[in-house]
């Protein structure tokens, strides 16, 4: 076999299809306004800013995909070589190629009627700031290189890529989250370290940009076998060879310092980080209240909202001084809560009542209805002498606990009652999950004739979930109005459910790991509904961004990040099952025929 | 008295007439075998039983109380389960928990139990997995050990039929319904199975009804043969004397050409 192979050697349509792909992903992102505004924040001074890397890995990723040719089963792989940095380069340059033709298109003829962002700003970040001409060059080059480098990662062994990947990695995530890595700084009592990274006007200095790849680097160089999962090994392993009563002492420790660290955490997060975590913790309420119903019962709805909107309101018309029905006791939210709890288990069985009888799309088109009219009835002027109509009801207080107040503005404060929940609601989920309960409710997302047929009512089994998944909407809204203060019926739109069915999917619906891993990468980094997340630059393109994380994962990964072992089950039978053809009655004459 | 008794039940779907009035009992410890062609009721006759569809007519008696009409849910914690034709197994739960889904019935813990794992929950739990286990060892070794945390998909077809035999044993009926328990199995297992379904009535205890095509089968393990055609009982009593009945011959063969020329 030879080793060298032609350069030339790939198919042309493959190549110009990866390269308009990169020009319309760069020209996309670039026309939206996202390089304009991105680029005045700066992640290494005088090197790069988030703009350009906003369309930065664009070429890096179609330089590697064109350079990668699929691997046929029996046949030797493609020998990698110069042949691979040609295509990539190739692939880079025409995207550049384009790119720069959509600038001098965007400066000759006016665009912004169509494409606000158009305008000279984007030209200008376009060019690199140096004219259409030398500018359309500098942008060929950019996209040359990186097409290469794309491409050279393609070439390099698994074990430098991993490095190079981790180093550059790590290097852009400290870069990108700059305002809350020195929230942590604080936290830690090392604000030294702040002015060592980061310069005064923001972004990391390129030396500490270096510095820190060197060190990742060599972490991952030497690192190798004292890493989180093998350290986490080691210590399970040491434990369970102990003696019954040293592992009772060492789970009363283990118990000791989980309490430690959830009472330093808000202190170290900080003010802000402690906001973001709040509001990471009462999406992963709601959604493993969704789960209840969508993942373990397979009953889509798509007006979850509604029951979080009773649990605010239900705590609003009870605890508030201002409340509009006065003739209403206000309460304590202590008292009021089992009351909300209660009232929301009602609801969740009045609303699953008449929609019982549904199934899949019809059930979802059912209960979006349910969810639009709750909103509508706490918008109403009919409901308005009890609720408030569109001024809501305000002066919501907050909880306290004898002396102890979690008044809403202190989110370190309300970072332990939120806390509380999510491991409340979290246990409650796990231990129905494998119960009676829970395998009930697998049976009937399985095949619900059958469970019926098996002796489980299937009514009754649907209303529980349905009320337990209200009743956790119910607390996680408590606890949102008595944070917040005030309850709006815009607070409670369709988009909020639509949300919490997003952070479940992507997470890994059915998987309470994997709702956790979802909340925090929606919610947190990008924000929820109204709120921003870590990634502050984001919050306009936060719904831009959701939509293509979903149309990825529902094409690439449809049982989502981190997902549970029946789901995948379901999703890959198929793929899974050797003898398939089983699956197909009446095929199985041909076995009878062979054995007869 | 008889455990199950049936009187002129009726049930069309449409216009088409699935049972026009059929009579049937069934006593305690009896196997009786229900036959008769291809669209003759059979299957019908089995879901109006347990339930799936309620009677346009008549009455279904087990065990001197009316169960026709009640859900089937009902009828299953009354003490009768039923397996399908189709074999209808939850393919993506493991084959352990297939079966304890079978235990539902028999069992009462709810969500509080299961969040404060109660004593009573505790030994719930152990008592459905250890009565799931009893119940797959009835088919011998080979729905246990690795196999119980396998998916039912992944299962062999006469596997999944055992299994589903297993899935209806865990609800602890009385009266047994198998609807052709052999298909699609090879004679080996057939004739394996064929000795089970003794068992299940002399080990333990059940009373069954089988609709089943294999003659061989019928033969071998019937007390009292039904058959059915055009949703009309057209012939009943032990093996021998059905199979050479008149009636049952023309409705599996048809009537010879001439005769049916001169009427």
């Amino acid at each position: 076999m030879s080793t060298t192979r032609p350069i030339t050697d790939f198919e042309t349509k493959d190549v110009l299809i990866q390269s308009a792909l990169a020009a319309l992903a760069i020209s996309f992102i670039a026309a939206i306004g996202m390089l304009e505004e991105f680029n005045n924040r700066i992640l290494i001074t005088s090197l790069l800013s988030l703009g350009y890397l906003a369309i930065g890995w664009v070429p890096i990723l179609f330089g590697y995909r064109a350079s990668t040719e699929v691997a046929i089963e029996g046949v030797d792989p493609p020998v990698k070589g110069p042949r691979d940095l040609f295509v990539g380069g190739t692939v880079g340059a025409i995207a550049g190629v384009v790119v720069s033709a959509f600038a001098w298109l965007a400066s000759s003829v006016d665009l912004t009627g169509i494409f606000i962002h158009t305008g000279p700003g984007m030209q200008s970040v376009l060019t690199f700031g140096q004219g259409i001409g030398f500018g359309s060059l500098l942008m060929i080059v950019f996209c040359t290189v990186l097409g290469i480098f794309g491409a050279s990662l393609h070439v390099m062994s698994p074990t430098l890529r991993s490095i190079i990947g981790v180093a550059l990695g790590t290097t852009i995530v400290i870069a990108i989250f700059e305002a809350d890595v020195k929230e942590l700084f604080k936290g830690f009592r090392v604000r030294g370290a702040t002015s060592l990274l980061y310069t005064p006007t923001g972004g990391l200095t390129i030396v500490s940009a270096a510095a820190i790849a060197a060190l990742v680097t060599t972490i991952k160089v030497y690192g190798k076998g004292h890493g989180p999962n093998a350290v986490y090994e080691r210590v399970k392993q040491h434990h369970t060879n102990q003696s019954p009563e040293i592992r009772r002492r060492n789970s009363w420790l283990w118990g000791a310092a989980g309490v430690a660290v959830y009472l330093v955490t808000p202190q170290i997060l900080g003010k802000s980080l402690s906001e973001t975590a709040v509001t990471v913790g009462l999406f992963l309420v709601l959604g493993l209240g969704l789960n209840i119903v969508v993942g373990q019962a397979g009953m889509l709805d798509l007006g979850y909202v509604a029951f979080f909107a009773v649990g605010a309101y239900g705590i609003a018309m009870l605890t508030s001084p201002f409340r509009p029905a006065q003739w209403i006791p206000q309460l304590d939210f202590w008292v009021a809560l089992p009351i909300v709890v209660i009232v929301a288990a009602f609801v969740g069985i009045l609303v699953g009542t008449p929609v019982i009888r549904m199934r899949g799309d019809y059930l979802a088109i059912v209960t979006l209805g349910f969810g639009e009219i709750i909103q509508k009835l706490f918008l109403s002027d009919w409901w308005k002498p009890v609720v408030g109509g569109a001024q809501g009801i305000t002066n919501v207080p907050s909880v306290s606990i004898g002396p102890v107040e979690f008044a809403g503005a202190n989110s370190k404060m309300v970072f332990y009652l939120v806390a509380i929940l999510v491991a409340g609601v979290f246990v409650l989920s796990h231990r129905l999950q494998y119960s009676r309960v829970g395998r009930s409710w697998a049976a009937l997302r399985e095949d619900e004739q059958i469970a019926e047929a098996m002796g489980i009512n299937t009514v009754t089994s649907k209303l529980l979930a349905f009320s337990i998944g209200a009743v956790i909407a119910a607390l996680g809204g408590a606890l949102f109005a008595a944070k917040v203060g005030s309850v709006f019926p815009s607070s409670f739109k369709l988009l909020v459910s639509l949300v919490i069915l997003v952070v479940i999917i992507v997470g890994g619906l059915g998987s309470l790991r994997g709702i956790a891993v979802g909340a925090i990468v929606l919610i947190g980094l990008l924000g929820g509904p109204t709120l921003p997340g870590l990634l502050r630059e984001f919050g306009r393109f936060k719904l831009l961004i959701y939509g293509v994380i979903l149309i990825y994962m529902m094409l690439k990964r449809p049982e989502g990040l981190l997902p549970s072992v029946t789901r995948s089950r379901e999703l890959h039978h198929s793929e899974m099952t050797q003898d398939a053809w089983l699956d197909k009655a009446g095929d199985f004459e041909e076995e009878e025929g062979v054995t007869t | 008295m008889a455990m199950l008794e049936i009187k002129n039940l009726k049930k069309s779907f449409g216009g088409i007439q699935a049972l026009g009035g059929v009579d049937f009992h069934v006593n305690e410890g009896e196997i009786v075998s229900v036959i008769g062609p291809n669209g003759a009721g059979k299957t019908s006759f089995f879901n109006v039983i347990t339930g799936i569809f309620s009677p346009d007519e008549g009455d279904i008696i087990f065990e001197g109380e009316s169960i026709a009409g009640l859900t089937p849910s009902t009828i299953t914690h009354r003490g009768v389960a039923r397996t399908f034709q189709n074999v209808r197994l939850f393919p993506n739960l493991t084959i352990i928990e297939n079966v304890m889904v079978g235990r539902h019935c028999r069992t009462s813990q709810g969500v509080f139990g299961a969040l404060f794992k109660t004593k009573a929950f505790i030994e719930e739990e152990q008592a459905i997995e250890d009565h799931a286990r009893d119940v797959l060892s009835f088919f011998g070794s080979r729905l246990r050990g690795y196999r119980e945390n396998q998916p039912a998909f992944a299962l062999s077809y006469a596997n999944r039929r055992r299994l589903e035999i297993a899935r209806a044993m865990a609800t602890e009926p009385r009266l047994l319904l198998l609807d052709e328990p052999t298909a699609g199995m090879n004679p080996k297992e057939t004739i394996e199975l064929t000795g089970l379904i003794g068992k299940l009535r002399d080990e333990r205890g059940y009373t069954i009804v089988m609709i089943e095509h294999d003659m061989r089968v019928v033969g071998q393990v019937s007390d009292r043969v039904v058959v059915l055609d055009h949703g009309v009982k057209i012939a009943e009593g032990d093996y021998e004397s059905v199979a050479s009945n008149e009636n049952v011959i023309e409705a599996y063969l048809g009537r010879p050409a001439e005769d049916g020329a001169h009427t």
